[in-house]
């Protein structure tokens, strides 16, 4: 009986994907029916090519995805972005734990600091970029730091909360069992404010990227931003959607990563209900 | 005989955070003496301070008046002398349950090796044996019970503060694990304060049972010896005349502070 049962499980899953697939699928065709200058007579522009210069053609970006990787000349590219993303998130995440550790457990410190951290939290922090620009250089450097800026206010509050929500009886508990200031702090609250930590992992690996992107898109002269950067210089349509193509299969990539890493760390929290999968 | 644990004239004042004119009396001028291998509980209706007694036995709280001594010496900070079994969920979800019933050997520097032996050792005496790699959201809410049992005996405390630790089990469950308690604490007679709202539940265990008043300004309004035999078994000692007795005895004085109570809880 619970065969048949996951047998039925599984059929309605492929089914699931067969229509998610056939979306993109039909996607693809309209757009390639829409944009093709040979297909059909101009609906809505005066010239026949005008279509696939505002929205490139799905032949052609695949053709250029496809050269990308067998010339091997997109890897360079997406190394210095993968570098940039990884690098953001790690400082950005480190600066953020210790920084929200401080402030969360000296009351003076964040009170002082209060309004400057929920000022530069609101403030729009893709401007800073220029200055980056100009302290760092156009190298790896300034958007690191630009994803830093990103990354640091998501991990920091997330901390903090984290900090200000520990149980104060797990606490109590841990003083009666004899831990010191400093055990606690390493056996309570660091692991109290990392499961908030994790909890936003998915958001602040996102924003590294974003911060990575951007940075590049905005002045540099490698990473798949810059590719999307040039390519609109020479209004090569195909390329720069073959630029976003790239990128966004590459933030699913990462977020599948996180995903994982996820799953490990966690292994100590409920998730909703747990039983046995047949 | 000098007492291992003395709360003498303890009152506790709570101000209100937002309103500092605005404060809540919850105990008043309490004394409890607790003696060498002598196992107390403490009696009372629900809110009327006994959690807040028992962190003042445990140095978690300052009493706003009256002194704590333990074993002569008069108590700072934190009793290090007292094991401590909350009323809620007190384990450290991110350990499994083996790492939380060794914490107290890892914070007093106990070698791991030797730490985790113990655990074991201690996780086969609460029948847990074999569950030492589970989280404590695994666990069903008498095995996390057992696991804060060993968490707190693994370090052998002299003095166990217990805040209604089994108020939250099934009878069954929980006439079980008072069994083991009881089983547990006779091999080496410690001084054990154990708080409950339940009668029953403090005359099968006791030696003595200490009834508190309804709040606010509550305080000791009876004090119980229970001359029942040992070692006893918990569900049985309650069907002899005896225990029939001294419950109705103590429940006659009781009556009214827990309709006070009742009805302060009415009104809030
Ligand atoms: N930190 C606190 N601040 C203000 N009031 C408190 C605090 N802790 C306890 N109280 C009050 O003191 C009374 C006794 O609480 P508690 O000792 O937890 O009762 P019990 O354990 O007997 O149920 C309650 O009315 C509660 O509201
Ligand atoms: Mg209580």
């Amino acid at each position: 009986m619970p065969n048949s049962r996951s047998n039925k499980a599984r059929s309605g899953r492929l089914r699931l994907r067969a229509l998610q697939v056939l979306v993109l699928v039909l996607l693809v065709v309209i757009w390639h029916v829409l944009t093709s200058p040979t297909l059909l007579p101009p609906i809505y522009f005066a010239e026949a090519n005008q279509a696939a210069f505002f929205f490139g053609e799905p032949v052609k970006v695949f053709a250029r995805l496809w050269q990308w990787f067998v010339s091997g000349e997109i890897y360079e590219h997406l190394w210095v972005t993968l570098v940039e993303t990884l690098l953001a998130f790690l400082i950005g995440t480190v600066s953020g734990v210790v920084i929200g550790l401080w402030l969360a457990l000296s009351p003076t410190a964040s009170a002082v600091l209060d309004p400057y951290i929920k000022a530069v939290n609101a403030m729009p922090r893709v401007i800073l970029a220029p200055i980056f620009f100009v302290w760092f250089g156009l190298g790896i450097a300034s958007k690191v730091a630009l994803g830093v800026t990103l990354v640091f206010f998501i991990v920091f509050f997330n901390v903090y909360q984290g900090v200000r929500e520990v149980s104060p009886v797990v606490l109590a508990n841990a003083r009666m069992l004899g831990a010191s200031p400093r055990q606690l702090l390493r056996h309570v609250y660091v692991p109290s404010a990392m499961s908030w930590v994790f909890a936003s992992l998915h958001n602040s690996v996102g924003l590294a990227f974003v911060g990575a992107v951007v940075g590049e898109y905005l002045g540099s002269a490698k990473g798949v931003g810059y590719l999307i950067h040039q390519a609109e210089g020479f209004f090569d349509m195909n390329t720069v959607v073959a630029g976003i193509v790239l990128l966004t299969a590459f933030a699913l990539l990462l977020d599948w990563a996180v995903g994982l890493a996820e799953r490990r760390l966690m292994v100590w929290q409920p998730r909703s209900i747990e039983t046995e999968r047949t | 005989m000098t007492p291992v644990l003395a709360l003498e004239r303890i009152s506790c004042t709570f101000l209100s955070r937002d309103d500092a004119s605005e404060r809540y009396t919850a105990v008043d001028d309490t004394t409890l003496l607790i003696g060498e291998g002598e196992f107390v509980s403490v009696v009372g209706p629900t809110g009327c301070g006994k959690t807040t007694l028992l962190n003042v036995a445990a140095g978690l709280l300052k009493p706003s008046t009256g002194t704590v001594t333990v074993l002569g010496r008069s108590l700072g900070g934190i009793n290090t002398r007292a094991g401590y079994m909350f009323q809620t969920e007190a384990l450290m979800p991110w350990r499994n349950t083996l790492e939380n019933v060794v914490a107290g050997l890892e914070f007093r520097g106990v070698a791991r090796e030797e730490a985790l032996e113990r655990g074991d050792a201690w996780l086969k005496r609460v029948g847990l044996s074999g569950f030492g790699k589970r989280y404590p959201h695994q666990l069903s809410g008498g095995m996390r019970k057992r696991v804060a049992l060993a968490q707190m005996l693994i370090l052998n405390p002299q003095i166990l503060l217990m805040d209604e630790p089994f108020s939250a089990l099934d009878v069954q469950t929980r006439q079980l694990m008072e069994n083991e308690l009881l089983e547990l604490w006779s091999a080496d007679r410690k001084s054990v304060v154990f708080i409950t709202h339940d009668l029953e539940e403090a005359i099968s265990l006791s030696d003595r049972v200490v009834v508190l008043s309804a709040g606010p300004a509550s305080h000791p309004i009876g004090d119980y010896a229970i001359d029942l035999p040992r070692p006893r078994d918990v569900a049985e000692i309650r069907l002899t005349p005896h225990f029939i007795e001294i419950h109705a005895k103590i429940w006659r004085a009781m009556k009214e502070e827990v309709l006070k109570g009742y009805a302060q809880q009415q009104k809030q």
